[in-house]
């Protein structure tokens, strides 16, 4: 009896092993295709949009990367933000407004036809750094800008 | 239910798209000041750019993009009278797509 209980216990751990590993083999090649998970949106810091969006929170900053954004926004709601590259083989831009309370806003995958080029609207729910980070051969590179928001007049 | 708004112009080889939808981009987070309750949230999670069947970007969208979204991009390789194909999906599990001749 005791010793079917432990062979029952044997296979039952080699099989949970062989589901985990199936498990983490179906996540990987998602990580190598570039697909954004939506645990990218849900990091509530800066470290944790990148780490989940682009792979790694590690950027230097480049002038390379122009990152165009208002210096004041009177409304936060709507936040011009256009951000273009001058660098080759960009395959991903990641836009981050660094005070929200989830703070990637969007993440662009490029493919090889797209100019490194975007612009969008973002919100911003107070003043605070917009970080526009570039993937260009599989490395990150960035480019900081702040942006002063007013909400109601109560000053920012 | 036409959502999508799409101007693409092509100069010099390079074709500027700029594209507006109109949707919600409900956070989540946000009270219904009469209810006081959380309003749902409701985000478009993705966007995609066809130019003639062949994807040009992905766009990955939190709730962190302004409501009745504008998106501009631009891309090589299409001429004018080429169609480019817009097309979303939201939390909802909503779609809406568009397609719209380059000039």
């Amino acid at each position: 009896m005791n010793r079917q209980r432990r062979k029952f216990v044997q296979t039952a751990s080699v099989v949970g092993a062989a589901v985990a590993a199936a498990g983490t083999g179906v996540l990987v090649p998602q990580r190598v295709l570039g697909a954004v998970p939506r645990t990218a949106f849900e990091a509530e810091d800066v470290s944790g949009a990148l780490t989940n969006s682009l792979g790694s929170d590690q950027h230097t900053a480049s002038d390379a990367i122009k990152l165009k954004a208002p210096d004041i926004a009177e409304n936060g709601a709507v936040v011009p933000v256009t951000v273009s590259v001058d660098m080759d083989n960009v395959n991903a831009i990641s836009i981050v407004a660094a005070n929200n309370p989830s703070p990637l806003t969007s993440s662009y995958e490029l493919s090889a036809a797209a100019e490194p080029y975007v612009s969008t609207r973002i919100k911003m729910g107070k003043t605070s750094d917009v970080i526009a980070v570039v993937k260009a051969n599989g490395k990150l590179y960035s480019a900081t800008k702040e942006v002063k928001v007013t909400i109601g007049g109560c000053g920012g | 239910m036409a959502s999508i708004k799409i101007r693409a112009k092509a100069k010099d080889g390079v074709t500027t798209v700029k594209t507006l939808m109109s949707h919600p981009m409900e956070t989540g987070t946000r009270k219904d000041s009469k209810t006081g309750k959380n309003i749902p949230a409701h985000f478009i999670t993705e966007v995609t750019a066809e130019h003639n069947g062949n994807k040009i970007m992905t766009a990955n969208w939190g709730g962190g993009i302004s409501k009745n979204p504008y998106m501009s991009f631009k891309f090589k390789g299409a001429a004018a009278g080429d169609t480019i194909r817009i097309s979303w999906v939201d939390n909802q599990g909503k779609s809406d797509s568009q397609e719209e001749a380059i000039k």
